[in-house]
């Protein structure tokens, strides 16, 4: 499957002291609805902004399309949309003077009828020509959505899409990234702190914390709970972890993910009973051995604090 | 021999007398150290016995107060004045007769006049006139096709002018960053030139009262 | 290029602050020839008081053109603010409403969008200048009518005849638009630094205020970098006022006194607006969008 998406060992520091986003290295393929997961301020937005070249990166690269970001850019962003954090337009213009400039910018010639139906596609016909600073936080994302597709792009970058909107709100934006993605073919990268909405709608999803990548993979693989994840307490986690990397227990040992404070194993949950009895018999000192029946949990867990919208 | 001076006042005055009234056209300079002015058309217009007017053919015009409006006619238009005469002075290859006219009349502008006359021509060729309320000034005049009148091809009127200052909050100009002027400049800027060169004349013809209101 | 500055010109004028400027201009010209047409007299009298009492000055002294002077010293004091207004506000406005990051991931370089603003925002200058000559000539021209330009500078006087008056007013707002052009580029510069206009807007004034009185104060340290900062240019229109004259002090008609302070001035400006410029898009290629 072509890379849609390649990011290598991706970096950004703001002065010295802070790291927003740490060696992240992650692919988006074709047609993926890609979910980027992270609590607030776990580095997911400064991501998509070094995407869109808003930001310029420390280190690492970037590939979009397969080619590089910045030296094709031009190319690169004929193809991209995108809504950044909270929806931006032109409150002092209407819908569509907004979305008629927004095609202008992109370089895209549209008739008056064609904008009027595009603003159709996302529910805001009936207010084209009313100021946008009459509009509700559902209607200017939808609007937002609008100016982000007006120029048909093949990959499109929802950051935080669902913030602000009621559960009707919430639901439309779903429906609409399944549409674009199964309908239209597109690759839709978003991005939450919500793991429920991501699970809906995202075939492969990462999850970030301060700017590291935690996990990646297939959402149908993280969700299984046949390759559950289950999170090992002993008495010395690192001295724990090197001994299982020499045993057969090696390839079920998620290295990036275990820590000091806990071991994190992708296995079978029937092998677990195994598992416990091969650790006493190494010496390791068990504490506690717990599975994730979610990937909700692990990510609370990992995570840390509680989710907000 | 020497004509009395009273005498020559009169062969002067009976010439300027030829002229009820006069239309000119002509040109006038205005020389003044701290005034850029450019040459400007004129109309000049006389009637008997002392109403004279310069207009300028559209623009604005500078004009010292109060002298050219006295005029050579209205100089010796009165006969109420004391003449003295003040001997002879050679101006060029010229003889000039000097007489000095002091108006009787108490309520007089004019102070005193004194006229440097042509005998032979009997035209006035340079006149100083001291007023009371305008300072002295001086003509000079120069003559051509129209000395049979009396009247001149060239008039200069030298007066004093104050010296020109304006705060730089008036005139909102604070980049100003003029030097205070020397002594030369300051001396030259009190006193002041304005040049008449009379083109045609067009004499007794007839001017409408109105023209000098 | 051009549909990148008609959209920007399209939200310039689209928006309602943009009229502030054009309505403060018609506002401030139309008290001015109010006033002068109800006292024009007593103003004059105080103006030639020293004058007059040597000379008697005959003539429209009060006429459209001398009305337009006064009011051009008055207002290129004050238009910068206008200026800045708009100037200021074209990227921090954009990264104040959010704006900014969706122009940025179009597909243009950032200099090119820069460059874009920059144009509209000088033909937003130009307009608001035409306008002011507009009012301040045309309707003074109409209101006092013309006759010859009476000046009276600060130590000598310029007179002016009518039909050698309008051509310096073409060059005078021809040379102010370029200044104004200057007052832009600052404040445009300045945009870049923040995610909310009012910072610059204020910058910009107080860099023009500061500079203005470092340009004025007749200070022996000042001197010495009074010909660099622009706002010791920016009054060189002036300079079209001002008229050579012959050995015998007659007034050369078409000519200027120091054309060589109008190329100079010209120069100083013109090299500001592009460093300005420049400068802007040197800081702007490489800044992190966080708005």
């Amino acid at each position: 499957m072509s890379s849609v998406i390649q990011v290598q060992g991706l970096t950004k520091k703001f002065g010295h002291h802070f790291t927003a986003v740490n060696d992240l290295s992650f692919s988006v393929n074709k047609g993926d609805v890609y979910g980027f997961l992270g609590q607030n301020g776990a580095g997911k937005s400064t991501t998509i902004r070094m995407l869109l070249s808003l930001i310029t990166p420390t280190s690492g690269s970037i590939e979009i399309f397969g080619m590089p970001l910045q030296a094709n850019r031009a190319a690169i962003m004929q193809n991209i949309g995108a809504v950044i954090e909270k929806p931006a337009m032109y409150e002092y213009l209407t819908a569509y003077q907004n979305l008629k400039i927004f095609s202008a910018l992109s370089g895209v010639s549209k008739t008056r009828l064609q904008l009027l139906h595009e603003l159709d596609v996302v529910g805001l016909a009936a207010r084209a020509h009313d100021l946008v600073r009459t509009f509700s936080q559902g209607m200017k994302q939808r609007l937002a959505i609008a100016m982000a597709m007006v120029n048909d792009p093949q990959l499109i970058l929802l950051d935080e899409p669902t913030n602000g909107l009621d559960p009707q709100g919430i639901a439309d934006i779903r429906n609409l990234i399944l549409q674009l993605s199964r309908v239209q073919g597109k690759t839709v990268l978003v991005s939450s702190h919500l793991l429920s909405e991501i699970e809906q709608v995202a075939t492969r999803l990462i999850i970030i914390d301060k700017g590291c990548k935690l996990v990646e993979g297939d959402s149908k693989d993280l969700f299984d709970t046949s390759k559950s994840v289950v999170a090992i307490q002993t008495l010395n986690n690192i001295e724990a972890t090197k001994l299982l990397m020499q045993t057969s227990w090696a390839s079920h040992v998620l290295i990036d993910r275990s820590t000091d404070k806990e071991i994190c194993m992708q296995l079978d949950e029937k092998l677990l009973p195994t598992l416990h009895k091969n650790l006493v018999e190494m010496g390791i000192g068990v504490l506690s051995v717990k599975p994730m029946h979610s990937l909700e949990d692990y990510f609370l867990r990992i995570t840390s604090t509680p989710s907000y919208v | 021999m020497a004509q009395d001076a009273a005498q020559l006042i009169k062969k002067v005055k009976a010439k300027l007398e030829l002229v009820d009234n006069y239309e000119a056209t002509g040109v006038m300079k205005t020389d003044i150290a701290f005034i850029k002015a450019p040459i400007g058309k004129i109309k000049i217009y006389f009637r008997k016995p002392n109403l004279f007017k310069i207009k300028k053919e559209g623009g604005i015009s500078l004009l010292p107060k109060g002298g050219l409006s006295v005029n050579l006619s209205s100089l010796i238009a009165s006969s109420n004045y004391t003449t003295i005469d003040a001997g002879v002075q050679d101006v060029g290859d010229k003889k000039l007769r000097i007489v000095k006219l002091l108006p009787n009349e108490e309520i007089s502008d004019v102070v005193i006049s004194t006229l440097y006359i042509n005998e032979k021509e009997s035209l006035i060729e340079k006149a100083v006139t001291t007023t009371k309320e305008n300072g002295t000034y001086t003509m000079l005049m120069n003559y051509g096709a129209y000395s049979n009148y009396g009247l001149p091809d060239k008039v200069v009127f030298e007066f004093n002018t104050k010296n020109y200052k304006l705060p730089k909050g008036i005139t909102l100009e604070f980049e100003d960053d003029s030097k205070p002027l020397s002594a030369a400049q300051q001396l030259k800027n009190k006193k002041g030139r304005v040049e008449i060169s009379y083109k045609n004349y067009s004499v007794n013809k007839g001017v409408p009262a109105a023209i000098f209101n | 290029m051009f549909s990148l500055v008609q959209v920007e010109l399209y939200k310039i004028f689209k928006r309602p602050r943009t009229y502030i400027a054009f309505g403060a201009v018609a506002a401030l010209i139309g008290i001015i020839q109010f006033g002068l047409k109800l006292d024009g007299k007593s103003y004059l009298d105080f103006m030639l008081n020293d004058l007059s009492s040597s000379l008697e000055i005959d003539g429209k002294i009060l006429n459209g053109y001398l009305v337009c002077y006064v009011m051009l010293q008055l207002l290129l004091v004050h238009v910068p603010l206008l200026i800045a207004l708009i100037a200021a506000d074209m990227i921090s406005g954009e990264a104040n409403m959010g704006t900014l990051r969706l122009l940025l991931i179009k597909p243009y370089s950032r200099a090119t969008l820069l460059l874009a603003k920059f144009i509209a925002a000088i033909i937003y200058t130009l307009m608001l200048l035409v306008w002011l000559a507009i009012l301040a000539l045309f309707g003074s021209m109409l209101l006092f009518g013309t006759d010859d330009m009476f000046l009276l500078k600060t130590s000598y006087v310029v007179l002016l005849k009518e039909s050698d008056v309008f051509w310096r007013y073409i060059g005078a707002f021809g040379f102010a638009a370029l200044a104004m052009t200057t007052v832009a580029s600052l404040g445009f510069f300045l945009s870049v630094f923040a995610e909310n206009s009012i910072g610059p807007i204020v910058a910009t004034m107080s860099v023009i205020v500061f500079f203005t009185i470092l340009s004025t104060l007749n200070i022996p340290i000042f001197n010495l970098i009074k010909p660099y900062l622009f706002t010791t240019h920016m009054i060189g229109w002036k300079e079209f006022f001002d008229i050579k004259v012959n050995a015998s002090n007659e007034a050369i008609i078409g000519s200027i006194q120091n054309p060589e302070k109008i190329i100079k001035a010209a120069l100083v400006l013109f090299i500001h607006t592009i460093g300005f410029f420049v400068a802007t898009v040197l800081v702007f290629r490489k800044k992190d969008i966080l708005s």
